[in-house]
């Protein structure tokens, strides 16, 4: 019980002195998940709508390739980045594995399917002639699309919230491919099993409730647009 | 009366669903002006005409001929799309205010805010629920919902207003409210209007003419009473009812919930409170129609007693189906005993009776 409460003591003091270490880890773990995260909005979103929305031979196949891309293991995607980003992999030229942009990837590629899956299931769910009423309102195909979209955007932020908070506390593959770099790829998570493994508990503590900190605020926040008072 | 030229003309329309051809109509014409309702038992193809019409479906094959235009491409079809409107069954609202709702069409034409306000606001008074404008449209009951719709529609202001069985999902009194609004926007825009429904009476009361689909193809169209009365064949026959619709006015009141009407230059007593000088719609069903060969001194019970000339005689079921020509169309059925012991044919003149409890009389909304 010591250690947990050692821990805990810790931990407020790196937050109430607002370490300079632990604050660089943080503001690192938001940047790269946040931006992973937009990626995955953008490739996501486009991606669901249009599976969503078009009948093709073979469907069947790439909808239940999306559901399972959900639950993508981090590691086999931390394995696979590696791969290609490895010196005399594919894309090895780039010079990118072990940066903070390789963690950026790997953190896309497993919120993608998630936010594409949501999307899928979101834009299913609207009335089958909404499509219809839209055109008929003389809209064009792109501005069909954003209504849709729009009229989707509570089950959305649902998308949001999954694809951050599936890449905000992954580790697998932020370990692989970011390499836990001092000051430079090191994240929430990467740092916390370091600190774990060393028997650091109580950094270890004082990083875990950084990152549950940071994941309520975010959903809380997420959740008050989503929730937030419709017109009467 | 001057024909007026086709404001939308469909040629050859073909529309195939899974390789089978739900639709299958050579011509196809909307006169400017009017409403015309497409009426047909379910599958007939009135909703995939409506949709075909208002170019939201792929056609098979056909064209569309707007205005003397031939909607052919991307860019003509919007431009077609921007000159309608669709009512659905199901509202189909926007997740934002009844006000945002109405205006959406505007918006998506780039309309600017204020104007397409002022427009929203004016509609919606129109149609009854300006003090719903801040409300969200997920708040709405049904028939509040369908107004906002109806609304959003004609906000518009379409050059051709589609109305997919508009009221099927609404109960009878906000049904009745709802009609009667919609024909008197209908009156004031002076919108063409092209209606689907399953719902006779709907189509009567708010069309001028009624195209009765059947298994994708048109089986008769024409004026209103034209189609009840003489339906081109069983299939129609059966569907529009077996009841002569008789257009009319409320001529006099008298005591008692009866009325006069006058029908043609004929009178007729039914039971009924509607005001003087009203026009109505009477239903007559030809069960209800007796006939006799009495020489016309008798007096019978029935006050609705009229003389008519035998026009058809067919069997229809068991009964034998008999067209009257009265002054206006009656249809009486009578069994084969009667046929016989009456020694009626056709050619012949012979007394029409019904009483006036057995005629059903509705306002025409037009």
């Amino acid at each position: 019980m010591e250690l947990i409460l050692q821990g805990f003591l810790k931990a407020i003091e790196l937050l109430v002195s607002l370490d300079p270490e632990v604050l660089g880890i943080t503001l690192l773990s938001l940047r790269v998940s946040g931006t992973a995260t937009l990626i995955s909005l953008f490739l996501g979103i486009s991606s669901g709508t249009a599976v969503a929305l078009t009948r093709f031979p073979g469907r069947k196949f790439v909808v239940s390739l999306i559901n399972t891309g959900m639950g993508l293991p981090p590691v086999v995607v931390g394995l696979f980045v590696t791969i290609f980003l490895w010196r005399n992999g594919p894309f090895g030229f780039l010079e990118i594995l072990y940066t903070p942009t390789a963690i950026i990837i790997a953190q896309a590629v497993i919120a993608t399917p998630i936010v594409t899956g949501i999307t899928l299931a979101a834009i299913q769910n609207l009335p089958p002639n909404l499509r219809l009423q839209i055109l008929a309102l003389g809209a064009t195909r792109i501005q069909m699309l954003w209504l849709l979209i729009r009229e989707a955007r509570l089950p959305l932020l649902a998308a949001v919230m999954a694809g951050f908070g599936g890449v905000i506390s992954e580790v697998g593959a932020s370990i692989m491919v970011g390499g836990n770099i001092k000051g430079y790829s090191r994240v929430l998570t990467t740092a916390t099993v370091m600190e774990t493994g060393r028997g650091n508990f109580d950094t270890a503590i004082a990083l875990s409730i950084i990152l549950l900190l940071l994941a309520y605020m975010i959903n809380y926040l997420l959740t008050r647009i989503q929730q937030r008072e419709r017109p009467r | 009366m001057t024909m007026s030229a086709p404001i939308l003309q469909g040629k050859r329309l073909v529309v195939k669903r899974g390789g089978i051809t739900v639709l299958d109509i050579p011509d196809f014409e909307i006169k400017k002006g009017g409403v015309l309702s497409l009426i047909g038992p379910n599958g007939s193809g009135k909703s995939t005409l409506l949709l075909t019409l208002s170019c939201l479906l792929k056609l098979y094959k056909g064209t569309l001929i707007f205005n003397g235009r031939q909607i052919n491409n991307r860019q003509s079809e919007l431009d077609y799309r921007r000159q309608i409107a669709v009512v659905f069954q199901d509202p189909l609202l926007f997740d934002t205010t009844v006000l945002e709702n109405v205006s959406a069409g505007l918006k998506i034409r780039g309309v600017d805010k204020r104007e397409r306000t002022r427009i929203a606001e004016d509609y919606l008074e129109r149609m009854g629920i300006p003090h719903l404008a801040k409300r969200s449209a997920c708040k709405l009951s049904g028939g509040e919902a369908q107004r906002t719709s109806i609304a959003r529609a004609f906000a518009i202001r379409p050059a051709i207003l589609f109305l997919d069985e508009p009221f099927s999902a609404l109960d009878p009194p906000t049904h009745e409210g709802l009609i009667s609004d919609l024909n008197r926007l209908l009156q004031e825009t002076d919108t063409t209007a092209v209606m689907a429904t399953h719902d006779q009476m709907d189509a009567l009361r708010l069309s001028d003419r009624i195209a009765v689909l059947q298994q994708g193809k048109v089986a008769q169209t024409g004026s209103a009473d034209m189609v009840m009365n003489h339906p081109i064949n069983e299939f129609v026959a059966s569907f529009v009812g077996m009841d002569t619709v008789l257009t009319g006015t409320v001529r006099e009141i008298l005591e008692g919930d009866r009325m006069i009407l006058a029908v043609g230059k004929r009178e007729i007593e039914a039971v009924g409170d509607l005001p003087k000088g009203e026009d109505v719609l009477c239903f007559v069903r030809p069960e209800n129609v007796i006939l006799s060969t009495d020489s016309p001194a008798e007096h019978s019970s029935a006050r609705n007693t009229f003389s008519g000339r035998i026009v058809r005689i067919a069997p229809h079921g068991l009964f034998y189906r008999v067209d009257l020509n009265c002054g206006f169309d009656l249809i009486s059925y009578i069994t084969r005993s009667s046929l016989d012991s009456l020694g009626l044919r056709e050619g012949q003149t012979v007394k029409a009776s019904f009483k006036a409890t057995a005629i059903h009389v509705i306002k025409k909304s037009s």
